[in-house]
Formats: C-alpha cells, structure tokens, sequence
C-alpha cells in the first residue's frame, strides 16, 4: 500500500440500466490519486468523469470494484461517513440559512462544540474573502460570491479529499479566470487533496499537477499536463486537447513514412508497427522555402490571421491538409500567399505515434 | 411627459377598481354584511321562538362559558360547553397533524414521480372533491360501523367476536375528518416540495447530515410555507367542521359546529349561537396569526 496515495479506485464499473440497455458509465477504472494533488478529470459531457465523482463521494455505489480512501475500503459507506467533500455545479447552497450558517453546516453535523464551529467559520469565510457576507442569505449573493460560498462550506469540515464538480461552469469567462486562480490558492494552502471535474481543456491543463483524460466510460491517458499535451498517447487524447494535424503513414526505419512518401522521425514508435496515425502541433510545423532538403514539398491552401499568430492551411503532395500555426513577425507575413510552393518540417521531437 | 404617464398611471388603477369591483362588492356584502348581524345579534336578547329581541344583553357572550342554573339562577362554568370547545381544539389539531404525517410522505413520493405520471397522481389526490361531503362521509359511516366493513372483515376473519366500536366516537370523528381532509394538506405540501431543489439532499448527506438530519435541517425547513399553508387548511375548516362530527360523531359528540347550530335550531338561542360564531372566529384568527408569524419567521426570502 502506497503512504502517498489519497485516493484509490480500483476496477471501478458503474451501469445503469438492465438488459440490453445497460450503459456502461464507468468500465473498468483504475486511479490512484495522490495526497495533495490537483487532480483532474477531463472529458467530454457523458463520459463517466462525473459518475467516477459521485462514487467517490458516495452518492453511487459501483456495479463492481472498491473505491479505497487513505488505503481503507469505502466503497459501502454513505457519503455522511466519507471524510470527503463536494463542491456542486449547482453550488447547492441551503436557501434557508445564511453565509455563515452554510459553511458551519458540516462542523455541526460532525457534533462539534459551538466554539469551534464559529472559529472555523470565522476562518473560511475569511479564507474566501467573504467576511463582510457573513449574515446574507445565500440568495443575495453573485453567482461568485456563490460559488466561494461553496467552496468554504466544503473546506470548512477540513475534509480529506475535496472534490469539485464543474464548480466554474456557470460563472463567465472573466471571474472564471479569477476563479481558476483563487482555487489553485486555495489547494496550496489548505494542502488538500482536490479532484477537480471538467470538461474544459485550458482550465484542465492550468490548474492540474495531474490529469486523467476519460472518454466513453475509460480513462484514456493519465499525466502531468505537459505529458498530456506533447506525448498524448491516443487519437482521443490528442484532438480532445488542444488542435492537432493527424497524418497517416507506416512504420519504416528510423521513422514514419506517410502517404506522400517522405519519412519523418517519430517518437513513441516503440511497440507499433505497419500503419500508423502520427499527430504534431500545428505551433511544431515550420515553414521553410520550397526545394529544402529534408523538407516536405506543400502548397499554402489558405490562412487566417488571428493577431499573436497566424494559421496557416497547407496541403501535402499527396492532398493531406496540415495546419500550421505561425508566430507573427514584426516585420509582418508577407510570404504567405495563395497556392505558393513551399516546405514544411517538424520540430523535433514533436511527432507523436498514437495507439489506437 | 410625465404628466402623460401620471395620467395613464391614474387610468390604469381607475381600471383595476372597476374590474375588481364586483368582487369587492360580493366580499362586503356577503361577508362582511352577514358578519355584522352575527356581531349584533350576539348582544340582543333571544325570543321566545328564535329570532332575537331588540334588547341589549351580554348573555350570549356569558353563555359561552357558564350556565345559569335552573332553580337558583346562580351562574356556573358550563363544563359541557367546555368539553366541546376542548374536543373541538383537540380534534382539529389532530386532524392537522395526522393529516401532516400522512400527507407529507404521499406529497413526496407524488413530487419525486417523472413529470408524465406526476399529473395523473395529482389527478387521483383530488377525486373525492367530485363526491359530496355528506356521501363521502355517509360513506365512511359504512365502512366504520358496528355492522361495517371492517367489523364485518375482522368477525369473518376470527380477529374479534364483538365489533369494535368506532362509530359516534371521537376516534370516527377524527376518522372522518383526516379523510375529508388529506387533498386540503397534500396538494399544498407538493408545492412546495415540487420546489425544493433535490441537490440539497446530496449536500446535506456530503456534510455529515444523518437522515434524519437532513429530513429536520434541510427538508423541513426549506418546504415550511408549504406546511403552514396546508396547516391551515387543514386546521380552519377543522375547527368548524360540522357534518363530520354530526355524521360520525352522533349526537353526543359534538364540535362548536353542531353546537352553533343547536343554538340557531333545538336551543332557539340566537345570541348565544351568534357569540359562540364571534368566539369560532377570534380563535380561528389569532391561530391564523399564530401560523403566519411562525411561517415568516425563518422562511427563505424571494
């Protein structure tokens, strides 16, 4: 048993539904995460990252697997004995209580003296910035000050594990901004561990320590941002996060040779063989003047300046269209133009193979 | 401009006044009217036939509470008159509460249906609205009797040898008026559950919240107008509930009800039946204050 990890799903399977209806929303999951981790599940809607949530918290018992806490079996109890807290997309704030009265919610359900109740409250709401806020009733409150609301009465009853549904879905992309910031704050200072749910892959690749993708009801791809962006190891991971050219070609020696016949070296290469996808960043192609060595031969199809950069629409000889995103010149892009003959290469390192 | 608009402005109540003058005029005449006569008459002297006197006398009003005795005239509590104010009170905050107890369960399992089999429930809470009270009642008189249904089932069966006595009891009283009223508290206790945001419960129970906890610091709370509206509902027509108690209850076991139309009929003492509606009403209003303070008092805003 590993001291470090905080969380630990194994074979988790959750189905809903009987017969030949059964959805799968969770097959076969296994995750170990750390303590003091930011971790994060990323996906699309449907794809079981808030199912694996809830049985974390305990609002759904799985099919089958155990999900263990600090190395002990809590797949049975109910989320009232789980030293574990949510944060709501909704927020879920009481209505009927006020600010203070909703962060001291948990504290009083553990039975703790009145004393302490109002210290650690005093402290979260200061901790949250919403020591003025005190006395209002939840429905005062801006969807922000909502949502740091939640986030104290989550913190308050210093769980083991914080987990965090979507928390800065419904807040605009300004205060989400802000959020994102406050909430890293938060997990640095209060040292706890928080499994963060969402669907947005920036906020995933900014705030995270790790990330687990999910796709279909399985994890895809477990790793540090970085790991995730430039080595992703599957078509899924790779489209889901960030743009990428996908290429097809097979595995030759010292590389890959595409469709058009030029050869490029490749990493990940290790365990594949016959055909293969490559996928590279359009940020790693590089244009180069048409005729270099080593270079392949391209046509510009189109391009869209955006400001930093431009995107550059290129097709290869055997017709694959390749995007290519170039840092804009001081001096301005004026060699771009319709139909010009040029040359792409790759930055090294930069093509991935990817499984299936 | 603005006087433009202080001017629509002014049309626009003069409307609203007109439109709702029908009504307010029913409510004057209909209500108030009839209501002021009962305020006189409780202070005129009854007839020798009915009717009233046109002579002051606060007998009616002493009436309420004590009776003269028949040779030396001395005044003395009226302990029957108590005992009916006393059953009447009782029985109707029973009513309120079994109604409660009953109801809000029924309310629950309605407000968690799927939208599509929710109405036909709603739709099945307000069938016996269509039958009238006094069949519905008979109704259960045949179910409850000595010779009933459930005496009958229970000999058949060899639970008992002797039927049980429910009728002309207070319990079949009680019987009577839990049925009668039940839609009066489950429909407004839906309402207000249909309301209440379910993720609460999840966050309840996520912060430590036993069951129980969760039903007393979440629920109750959060869907509390909708147990004082149904309270009342419950509680008001209770507290003045007459074929019930005169169906069920017999003779004897009488509410203010039966005991106000005794004076107007039987007892042909006008005034006394006028005081005991005055005196109906004043405990009707000041539980109605009762209520509305305890409704406002900790209730969510907006």
């Amino acid at each position: 048993m590993n001291k470090d990890v905080a969380v630990e799903v194994r074979n988790a399977v959750k189905a809903f539904g009987q017969g030949d209806s059964t959805l799968r929303a969770l097959d076969n999951v296994s995750v170990d995460i750390r303590k003091g981790e930011f971790f994060t599940l990323l996906g699309p809607s449907g794809c079981g990252k808030t199912t694996l949530l809830r049985l974390i918290a305990g609002f759904e018992t799985p099919t089958s697997g155990e999900i263990l806490l600090d190395g002990k079996d809590i797949t049975q109890d109910p989320p009232n004995r789980r030293p574990v807290n949510t944060v709501f997309q909704s927020y879920a704030l009481f209505p009927h209580l006020t600010v203070a009265q909703n962060i001291g919610f948990g504290l009083e359900m553990q039975g703790r003296p009145t004393a302490e109740v109002a210290a650690v409250t005093a402290k979260m709401l200061a901790l949250v910035q919403m020591g003025a806020m005190a006395h209002r009733k939840t429905s005062q409150l801006s969807g922000g000050q909502q949502q740091r609301v939640a986030l104290a009465r989550a913190l308050a009853p210093q769980p083991k594990v914080l987990l965090l549904d979507e928390p800065l879905s419904a807040l605009d992309l300004k205060l989400r901004k802000e959020m994102q910031i406050e909430l890293k704050r938060l997990q640095l200072e209060t040292g706890i561990t928080f499994i963060f749910v969402t669907h947005d892959q920036e906020e995933a690749l900014t705030m995270s320590d790790r990330i687990g993708v999910m796709s279909a009801g399985k994890i895809q791809q477990i790793g540090t941002p970085r790991d995730i962006y430039t080595k992703p190891v599957n078509r899924f991971v790779a489209s889901f996060i960030g743009e990428t050219n996908f290429l097809s070609g097979t595995i030759d020696a010292g590389g890959v040779r595409l469709a058009s016949g030029d050869v490029v070296e490749a990493g990940g290469i290790e365990g594949h063989a016959g055909k293969v996808t490559i996928a590279v960043r359009p940020e790693q192609v590089r244009l180069t003047r048409a005729g270099e060595p080593g270079a392949l031969p391209a046509t510009i199809a189109s391009w869209v300046y955006f400001g930093t950069d431009t995107h550059c629409h290129l097709t290869l000889s055997d017709g694959t269209e390749v995007v290519a995103r170039l840092q804009s010149q001081a001096s301005g892009d004026t060699e771009l133009e319709k139909g010009k003959a040029v040359a792409l290469r790759f930055a090294p390192g930069a093509v991935q193979v990817l499984g299936d | 401009m603005s006087s433009n608009e202080d001017r629509q402005r002014a049309a626009s109540t003069r409307t609203g006044w007109a439109l709702s003058a029908p009504a307010l005029l029913l409510l004057a005449f209909a209500a108030s009217g009839p209501l002021l006569i009962v305020l006189v008459y409780s202070f005129l002297t009854p007839g020798d036939y009915g009717n009233v006197v046109w002579k002051f006398s606060l007998d009616g009003w002493r009436g309420i509470l004590f009776s003269r005795d028949i040779f030396d005239g001395t005044l003395q509590l009226a302990d029957a008159h108590l005992t009916i104010f006393w059953r009447s009170v009782k029985l109707s905050l029973l009513t309120t509460a079994i109604t409660f107890a009953v109801g809000f369960p029924t309310a629950w399992f309605i407000a968690t249906r799927p939208p599509t089999s929710r109405a036909l429930w709603l739709f099945l809470i307000t069938i016996p609205f269509w039958t009238n009270l006094l069949i519905r009642t008979v109704a259960i008189n045949e179910v409850i009797r000595n010779e009933g249904i459930i005496n009958t089932l229970l000999i058949w069966a060899g639970l008992i040898t002797e039927p049980i006595r429910i009728i002309y009891t207070d319990t079949a009283v009680l019987i009577g008026m839990t049925y009668v009223y039940l839609p009066l508290m489950v429909l407004p206790l839906f309402a207000a559950i249909d309301r209440f945001d379910m993720k609460l419960l999840e966050a309840g129970y996520d912060l430590y919240a036993s069951r129980w906890q969760v039903l007393r610091r979440v629920i109750l709370p959060i869907v509390k107008p909708g147990i004082v509206a149904g309270s009342i509902l419950v509680f008001v027509p209770s507290l003045g509930a007459y074929v019930t108690p005169r169906v069920l209850g017999g003779g004897k076991n009488m509410m203010i009800g039966n005991f106000i139309e005794l004076q107007f009929g039987a007892g042909r003492n006008w005034p006394l039946g006028a005081a005991l509606s005055m005196t109906l009403l004043i405990i009707v209003t000041i539980a109605l204050l009762f209520y509305v303070r305890a409704a406002n008092r900790g209730a969510p805003h907006g």
